[in-house]
């Protein structure tokens, strides 16, 4: 029986204690009509080899693609010590450290990855993460809601360069609660909000607004003047960012006048695989003022009896377990391990390593966008500044093109005729700083042999 | 033992060098986007980062080295091989947006281990897309409440919860913008009839239940319970915390819930990490099918898998992460269940039962007062410490505490609220009868310890990295990010 060590003795001598000649007698307040026989959907048992077997097959049948999909999540090299620590058994199969004392290790960690983010933002207080970017951002609306007393409408803008998911989930979570999730829309021939478009809402009672920065599209928005019109209008200026953009970028805390109240989104390129979509981190942080808000676990720095420095899970009673029915979220755990790889990343990388990797990344993104434009049929969309995105519209649907090329081995882009039907047949690439030039030019040339052929056309 | 801060072993000017792009290129953003000071990171060699986060690691406990008795935790062994597999090159390497069809290996194990959760708990469909055991009760919820507003019952607002449950579910409630009303645990510890039957009305949406339940007992009248909400018009939503306890013996369709949660990081034995990723996979019955949460896997004609989203299913409740969920901990939820088979799905819930009663018989024979001593255990049971707080002047804390001293990670402790001084103790399916003689006999010591200095209880644990933390000092002067060494 697998992972469970009783031996035949074992069972009798602890049956024997219990008074009971078999363990179905355990169940006998349960009612006989609810019990079940085999369960004859689940296939036999298989021995550790067998699965290994089975499961290597299938990963064997998936085709390798090279990447230049970003869309939300990044392929960066990840250090090879980082999963070997990560999945050290003192790590991977701990819980949420509710006895601090015994908790040590993971506690420390999230302290320092809490001052490696409020460091990157420029904020002064960070959460130990939430599950993903896109309910980071749903967490950070309904927080707006709860710090931002003055407002009453419960009203929160969201641009339209927030990435299409993010906003899905965002209305999807949050949206149960009254919240109205206003859109503003793309200037879709800049790939940008500009100022002018938030006018209708001038002088308006808003709770928030969202701005992502770079956006769905690579490009950078104005984030200064955005924050400073928030601002004005009442509203907390909630930053979605990409972490590693911030070893570049200017930093939330400092856009505008005052800074954003609060910066979210995905940590995931910070030493977390692709993986298929998950697990990844959402992280947050926020002004002091609003810590109390703040959704999910926070650790403090305390001592103990003796006056020894210590961590602690701190400021609980803004919890569910604590607080029930009026919690700040119903969240309960963070995504431990993720946040051990990004500490562990940012800590081998440094500023000056996470510099590199995103100045490389977009210099590959420049000779990504030049080859492919030189492609007849390519044009690139918008020329404003970007951050390891761009996007490039074809004189054809994108959709078949990009399935043409995946069959070649290439992971071409993320078609956007769906999200933002304006801009035509457009799509989002990506190239980070593991693309190699041999790998840009085959893309080149796999993109112009395609669209030569006439079939997809 | 302890450890500095990694920000404390910083240097000016080191790195890891390894690990960046080798040559320094210029960043091209214009003046008024860029950063104009240096965010403060380490600055440590890889060697230094590799030695401090191993010396770190050290600091806890896990189940790979100490028993780990954390009641609706289900801190069981999580056996290597799912780690391993769910690592390999082609699933990590993986974007999840490149197209499915690239992908009919990884889609497979998805599909099948779908098709699992549903035969194990008697459901019509599963979505893996939550995140974590919160998020799929969100997804729940949310799926209640929009079957009622499809039905025009715009006024079924209310989510009954007994008050054993987890913080959770009444926070899940109000996270779908219902009210919750909190019924009474009855003396056996099985909901109160009463109080459900004046709770139910024209205005349920349903009710939120573990069974077995948080204090540790499977609720005997649950299909009385289940008759009562539906006639109400409501339905029934199953907490997976404790599904670990009934594996394959009794499934929470049969018992007659519409939705229900699984914990994949505890039935499932993914890694409980610290505190996450978890995975909070939905089931629902045939009402719900059309409100599961996208994305989930779907046969494709001519064979395969493919995604199935919003624009197949309108009545969604939508997606609840950017792609699809915690993948990584499915694939491990995956192994796992292969490795377990038709076969040893049922061990679990009778091993986890069975070491449960076991100990607890044998705390009881130790002098423990147990909660509920009528009543047959799950796969967790409560000792209640009340008498020795009020004989000994010692809390469920200081029993806690003093067992790190004993090598022992401390059960669950005051929860549930409704029992005072508890212990919620979950030894699990996979420990040997010889460590759980050894808990019996640590804390009997401890009592013993309790009788004769009560103050060196107060004073534990000794043995730890740190002694007992200062908790009140940690919230109101507020140290939660490094701000230098002046500061420090």
């Amino acid at each position: 029986m697998a992972f469970i060590p009783h031996s035949s003795d074992d069972l009798s001598e602890m049956l024997q204690t219990l008074g009971l000649s078999s363990i179905d007698e355990l169940f006998d307040e349960i009612p006989d009509d609810l019990k079940i026989g085999p369960l004859e959907g689940v296939p036999p048992a298989l021995s550790e080899m067998e699965t290994q077997r089975l499961v290597r097959e299938r990963a064997a049948a998936d085709k390798p693609l090279v990447n230049f999909l970003g869309a939300g999540a990044y392929e960066h090299h990840i250090p090879a010590a980082i999963w070997e620590i990560v999945t050290r058994g003192e790590f991977y199969s701990a819980y949420t450290p509710y006895q601090a004392e015994a908790s040590q290790g993971t506690l420390q960690v999230i302290y320092e990855f809490q001052s490696m983010m409020t460091a990157l933002t420029g904020l002064d207080v960070s959460n130990a993460s939430l599950y993903d970017g896109g309910s980071g951002v749903a967490e950070a609306v309904l927080m707006a809601v709860r710090a931002n007393r003055k407002s009453k409408s419960r009203r929160v803008l969201m641009l339209g360069g927030v990435t299409p998911a993010y906003r899905h989930v965002a209305r999807n979570i949050a949206g149960t609660q009254g919240l109205d999730l206003e859109l503003v829309p793309v200037d879709p021939s800049a790939g940008r909000t500009p100022l002018e478009a938030l006018a209708p809402w001038e002088g308006e009672d808003l709770t928030a607004v969202v701005v992502q920065h770079p956006n769905f599209f690579g490009q950078l928005e104005d984030v200064d003047a955005i924050t400073d019109w928030a601002h004005r209008q009442g509203a907390l200026l909630i930053g979605v960012v990409n972490p590693l953009s911030l070893a570049v970028l200017k930093p939330p805390g400092e856009w505008g006048a005052d800074g954003a109240d609060v910066a979210c989104g995905e940590g995931q390129p910070l030493g977390v695989p692709l993986s298929g979509g998950g697990p990844y981190f959402g992280f947050m942080t926020c002004k002091m003022q609003y810590v109390r808000q703040l959704p999910g676990r926070i650790v403090g720095r305390t001592v103990d009896l003796e006056g020894k420095a210590g961590f602690s899970l701190t400021l609980q009673a803004r919890e569910q377990h604590i607080r029930r029915s009026k919690a700040t979220s119903n969240i309960c755990t963070n995504q431990g391990l993720m946040v051990t790889a990004a500490t562990i990343y940012m800590a081998m990388l440094g500023a000056e390593g996470l510099r590199r990797v995103a100045a490389h990344s977009m210099a590959n993104l420049n000779r990504l966008v030049d080859q492919l434009t030189a492609v007849r049929g390519v044009e690139l969309v918008f020329d404003g500044p970007r951050f390891h995105e761009a996007v490039l519209r074809l004189d054809r649907p994108a959709g078949p093109v990009l399935n043409a090329v995946a069959e070649r081995g290439i992971a071409g882009g993320y078609a956007l005729k769906n999200d933002y039907p304006d801009l035509g047949d457009a799509f989002v690439v990506c190239a980070t700083e593991v693309r190699t030039d041999e790998e840009i030019a085959a893309y080149a040339r796999t993109l112009e042999d395609v669209m030569r052929r006439a079939q997809v056309a | 033992m302890s450890e500095p801060l990694i920000f404390e072993l910083s240097r000016p000017g080191r790195r890891a060098t390894a690990q960046a792009p080798l040559t320094s290129v210029d960043v091209d953003v214009p003046e008024q986007f860029r950063r104009s000071s240096t965010p403060v990171l380490p600055e440590v060699s890889e060697l230094q980062a590799v030695r401090h986060y191993t010396r770190l690691s050290r600091l806890n406990f896990s189940i790979d080295t100490h028993f780990y008795p954390l009641g609706s935790c289900t801190m069981k062994y999580n056996p290597r091989a799912c780690n391993q597999l769910a690592m390999l090159p082609e699933f990590l390497g993986r974007h999840p947006l490149a197209p499915a069809e690239t992908a009919p290996g990884f889609m497979a194990c998805l599909w099948d281990l779908q098709e699992i959760l549903k035969e194990v708990t008697g459901m019509r469909g599963v979505s893996l897309t939550p995140m974590a055991g919160a998020q799929g009760e969100f997804a729940g919820v949310a799926m209640i409440r929009a079957y009622h507003l499809a039905r025009g019952d715009d006024h079924r607002n209310e989510i009954i919860v007994p008050d054993a449950a987890h913080g959770t579910n009444p926070a899940t409630a109000t996270m779908c913008g219902c009210k919750v009303i909190e019924i009474p645990t009855g003396a056996d510890g099985d909901v109160d009839l009463d109080a459900l039957s004046a709770a139910v009305g024209p205005n349920t949406a349903g009710i939120m239940l573990t069974n077995p339940s948080t204090v540790g007992v499977f609720d005997r009248n649950i299909q009385a319970i289940s008759r009562m909400v539906h006639e109400a018009g409501g339905l029934l939503y199953y907490d997976g915390a404790n599904l670990n306890a009934i594996l394959g013996k009794v499934r929470p369709g049969d018992m007659g819930f519409d939705v229900i949660h699984m914990n994949l990081h505890k039935t499932f034995s993914t890694p409980h990490g610290g505190g996450g990723p978890g995975s909070g996979a939905v089931g629902v019955s045939e009402r719900l099918l059309p409100f599961m949460p996208v994305p989930f896997v779907g046969e494709a004609e001519g064979g395969g898998y493919r995604w199935i989203d919003e624009s197949e299913r309108p009545q969604s409740i939508g997606r609840l992460s950017a792609f699809m969920g915690n993948a990584g901990v499915l694939l491990r939820a995956y192994v796992y269940a292969r490795l377990l088979g038709r076969e040893g799905m049922p061990r679990i819930a009778e091993y986890a039962t069975l070491n449960a009663n076991y100990l607890m018989k044998r705390l009881a024979e130790a002098g423990f007062d147990l909660a509920y001593p009528e009543r047959r255990a799950s796969h967790e049971f409560i000792v209640t410490l009340k008498r020795q707080a009020r004989e000994l002047d010692v809390s469920a804390m200081d029993f806690a505490k003093r067992l790190l001293d004993y090598g022992f990670h401390a059960p669950t402790t005051y929860f549930p609220l409704l029992v005072p001084e508890c212990l919620l103790i979950e030894p699990t399916e996979t420990e040997t009868r010889e460590i759980l003689d050894e808990f019996v006999a640590a804390m009997a010591a401890i009592l013993d310890e309790a009788g004769q200095d009560a103050e060196k209880l107060k004073g534990a644990p000794y043995t730890t990295p740190v002694r007992r933390l200062d908790d009140v000092r940690a919230a109101r002067q507020l140290d939660v990010a490094w701000k230098g060494e002046d500061a420090a």
